[in-house]
C-alpha cells in the first residue's frame, strides 16, 4: 500500500518561467499617478462644503415650525421625546424579534427634550418678566398640569395645518395652554437672535470644552429645517440619499449595497401604512435588520473562501481566462 | 543564583534567544528576495495586478493630505482657500482608493486568488475593507458643515437600533473626530501591512487549472500518491 500524503500544488513554489519586475519602482510610479489624479480632481472639481445648519437659521427661516417643534418637545411628541435609549425612556427603540439591542445597552447619552431643549436654555439666560413668570408656572406644576397644557397647545397648533402640513399659528384656537405659549414665543425669539446656538451649546455637562452635539443633532432634526434640506439635497435615505453628496459630488457609493436595503418596499413602508402589517413591521425594524442582513453579508464575504460553491462562481464563471490568457496561450502552444 | 559568562567568541546557538528567534523566523518566512521581489512568475502579466499597488498609492494620498488637514485643525477648510484645496485632495483621493480597491476586490474574486493557502491573505483584504468603510465614515461624520449634520442625524438612528450607539455616539465630534484622525487610520495601515506581507510571503496566486491535481478551493487538498 503506498502512503497518501496531501498536497496543494496552488501552493507550492512556482517552477515555470519568470519575468522582469521591479517593485519599487512599479509603486513609486502608481504614487506619482494617484497623486497626479487627486491634484488633478481636486483642482478642477473642487469638493463640497455646505455651510453647517444653525438654529438661528431654522427659526429665521421657518419661524412657525420652530414655535411648533418647540411646543412637541414641552408636549413630549417629537421623534426625540419617544426615541428611547440610548437618550431616554421615551421609547422602546427597535427590536427584531425577541432581541432589543436598543435597551438592552440602556440610557447612555441622556436627553430630555422638554428640560434640555427648552426649559434649561431659557432659564440659563435673561428673560423678560412674563417670560420669567411663565417659566416659574411651569417648573411649580404637576408633570400631569405640564402635560395637559402642553398636549392641549400642541393639538390645537398641529389643527391649524392644511392639506400641505403648513401651520397657520394665527388660526390657533383659544385654550387652557398655561405658559407653554409664552415658553415656545421666547425660545423663538432667543433663535432667532442667535442666542440660542450659543446656550444650547454651553449647557454641555463638561461646560467650557464642548465636542458633544447629541442635543443640537435631536433637536434639530424634530423639526422640518434639516428635513427640508436632506430632500433638497437629495439625500433622503430612500432615494439612495446615503451614498449622495450635497451638490452633485460623489458621496460613499461604496455604501451601495447598505442603500440598496432602504429601497425595497418591504423595508419603506408609507407613513400610512396599517401599523400591524408585515411591511409595516418589517419597516419599523429596517434599521437593525438592515444592519444584521449586512453583518451576515461581510461575514459571508470573510469566510467566501471556504464557502462550497460560491468559491467556485470563479471557475464557472471563466473571467479568469482572459486576466490570464497570456499564459493559457503559452501552455496550449 | 550564579551568573552565566558567555565567552565572546562563542555565539548563542541558533533559537536560543527571543530576538534570535523571532530573527530566524522573520528571514525564514520573508526572505528578502520574496519581500523585495525583482521577478515574478510569467503568468503575472495582467492590468488587474495593478489595482493592489494603486490602492496602497491611494491609502498614501489619502494619509498624506489627512495629515496636512491637521496641522491646522478642522475650522481651516471652511475660511482657507488652501485649506479647502487640501480638503479636495482628501475627498476625492479617498474616492481613488475605494475604487482602486473595489476593482481590487472583484479581481481578487474572479481570479480565486484564495487558493493555496491564501485565504489569510482573502480575509485580511476583507477586513481593510471593513474598517476602510468606517474610517470613510467617520470621516463624513466630522465634515463640521450641513452634510455631516445630515449624515449624523440618520446614521445614529441605524446604530443605535443595534446598540451600538449607546457607545459609538455619531452626534459626538470629539469621538468621530479621534476615531477618524488616529484609531481607525492606524488599523487599516497595520492591516493593510499585514495583507501586503502575507502577499510577500504566499508569492503571486498561480492561474486556476495551471495544475492537473489543483483542489477546486482553498481548502480541498488533492490526495496524491507518493
Ligand atoms: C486597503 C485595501 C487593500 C490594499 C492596500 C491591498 C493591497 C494589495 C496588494 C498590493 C496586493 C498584491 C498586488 C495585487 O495582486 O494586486 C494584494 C493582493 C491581494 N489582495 Fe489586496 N489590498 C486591499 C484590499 C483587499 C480586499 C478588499 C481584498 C478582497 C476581499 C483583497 C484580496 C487580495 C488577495 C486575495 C490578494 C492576493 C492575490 C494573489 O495572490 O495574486 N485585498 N492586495
Amino acid at each position: 500500500m503506498s502512503k497518501t500524503k496531501k498536497v496543494d500544488p496552488a501552493a507550492a513554489p512556482w517552477q515555470g518561467p519568470w519575468r522582469k519586475y521591479d517593485i519599487l519602482k512599479e509603486g513609486v510610479i502608481a504614487l506619482i499617478v494617484v497623486a497626479l489624479l487627486s491634484v488633478g480632481l481636486a483642482g478642477v472639481f473642487s469638493s463640497p462644503d455646505e455651510k453647517a445648519l444653525t438654529f438661528q437659521g431654522w427659526a429665521t427661516s421657518a419661524p412657525d415650525n420652530f414655535f411648533a417643534t418647540t411646543v412637541g418637545e414641552l408636549a413630549g411628541t417629537t421623534e426625540s421625546a419617544g426615541y428611547g435609549p440610548p437618550y431616554n425612556e421615551g421609547g422602546d427603540g427597535v427590536s427584531v424579534g425577541p432581541l432589543n439591542m436598543q435597551k438592552l445597552m440602556g440610557v447612555r447619552n441622556p436627553v430630555n427634550p422638554a428640560d434640555d431643549f427648552v426649559i434649561t436654555p431659557l432659564s440659563s439666560s435673561q428673560q423678560s418678566q412674563e417670560t420669567v413668570d411663565a417659566l416659574k408656572a411651569w417648573k411649580d406644576a404637576s408633570a400631569d398640569q405640564q402635560a395637559a397644557w402642553a398636549t392641549a397647545f400642541d393639538d390645537a397648533v398641529q389643527a391649524t395645518a392644511d392639506e400641505e402640513g403648513v401651520l397657520d399659528l394665527t388660526k390657533v384656537e383659544e385654550g387652557d395652554y398655561g405658559p407653554v405659549p409664552v415658553l415656545a414665543k421666547a425660545l423663538t425669539d432667543m433663535a432667532t437672535s442667535g442666542a440660542y446656538d450659543g446656550v444650547l451649546l454651553a449647557q454641555d455637562p463638561n461646560g467650557f470644552y464642548q465636542m458633544d452635539h447629541t442635543k443640537q443633532i435631536l433637536f434639530m432634526g424634530d423639526g422640518s429645517y434639516l428635513d427640508d434640506f436632506g430632500t433638497v439635497q437629495n439625500l433622503q435615505g430612500n432615494t439612495w440619499g446615503m451614498m449622495n453628496e450635497t451638490g452633485s459630488y460623489p458621496g460613499q457609493a461604496w455604501l451601495w449595497l447598505y442603500s440598496f436595503w432602504y429601497q425595497l418596499p418591504v423595508f419603506n413602508a408609507p407613513d400610512d401604512a396599517d401599523p400591524a402589517s408585515m411591511t409595516a413591521q418589517l419597516s419599523g425594524s429596517a434599521d437593525a435588520l438592515i444592519f444584521y442582513i449586512m453583518g451576515l453579508l461581510t461575514i459571508l464575504l470573510v469566510l467566501l473562501p471556504f464557502i462550497p460553491g460560491v468559491r467556485s462562481i470563479p471557475k464557472w464563471i471563466p473571467l479568469h481566462k482572459l486576466i490570464w490568457r497570456d499564459y493559457y496561450r503559452s501552455i496550449r502552444g | 543564583m550564579t551568573a552565566e559568562v558567555e565567552s565572546h567568541t562563542v555565539a548563542p546557538a541558533p533559537g536560543d534567544t527571543w530576538t534570535g528567534k523571532l530573527r530566524d523566523r522573520v528571514v525564514r518566512e520573508l526572505p528578502p528576495d520574496k519581500l523585495l521581489p525583482d521577478r515574478q512568475p510569467s503568468y503575472v502579466g495582467s492590468w488587474i495586478y495593478v489595482f493592489g499597488v494603486l490602492t496602497i498609492a491611494a491609502l498614501l494620498v489619502v494619509v498624506a493630505t489627512g495629515v496636512v488637514l491637521t496641522l491646522e485643525g478642522p475650522e481651516w477648510y471652511h475660511i482657507s482657500d488652501v485649506g479647502h484645496f487640501f480638503n479636495s485632495l482628501h475627498f476625492w483621493s479617498v474616492q481613488l482608493f475605494f475604487i482602486f480597491m473595489v476593482v481590487h476586490l472583484w479581481g481578487k474574486f474572479w481570479m480565486a486568488a484564495w487558493r493555496g493557502r491564501r485565504a489569510m491573505t482573502w480575509i485580511t483584504g476583507v477586513v481593510s475593507f471593513i474598517v476602510s468603510l468606517a474610517t470613510a465614515f467617520t470621516g463624513y461624520l466630522m465634515q463640521t458643515n450641513a452634510d455631516s449634520q445630515w449624515i449624523t442625524f440618520e446614521a445614529k438612528d441605524g446604530l443605535n437600533a443595534v446598540g451600538i450607539g449607546a457607545w459609538f455616539n455619531v452626534t459626538s465630534l470629539g469621538q468621530t473626530m479621534l476615531l477618524h484622525v488616529c484609531t481607525l487610520p492606524l488599523v487599516v495601515g497595520l492591516i493593510v501591512v499585514l495583507h501586503v506581507l502575507l502577499v510577500r510571503k504566499r508569492g503571486v496566486v498561480p492561474p486556476i487549472d495551471a495544475f492537473k491535481n489543483e483542489p477546486a478551493a482553498a481548502s480541498d487538498t488533492a490526495e496524491v500518491a507518493s
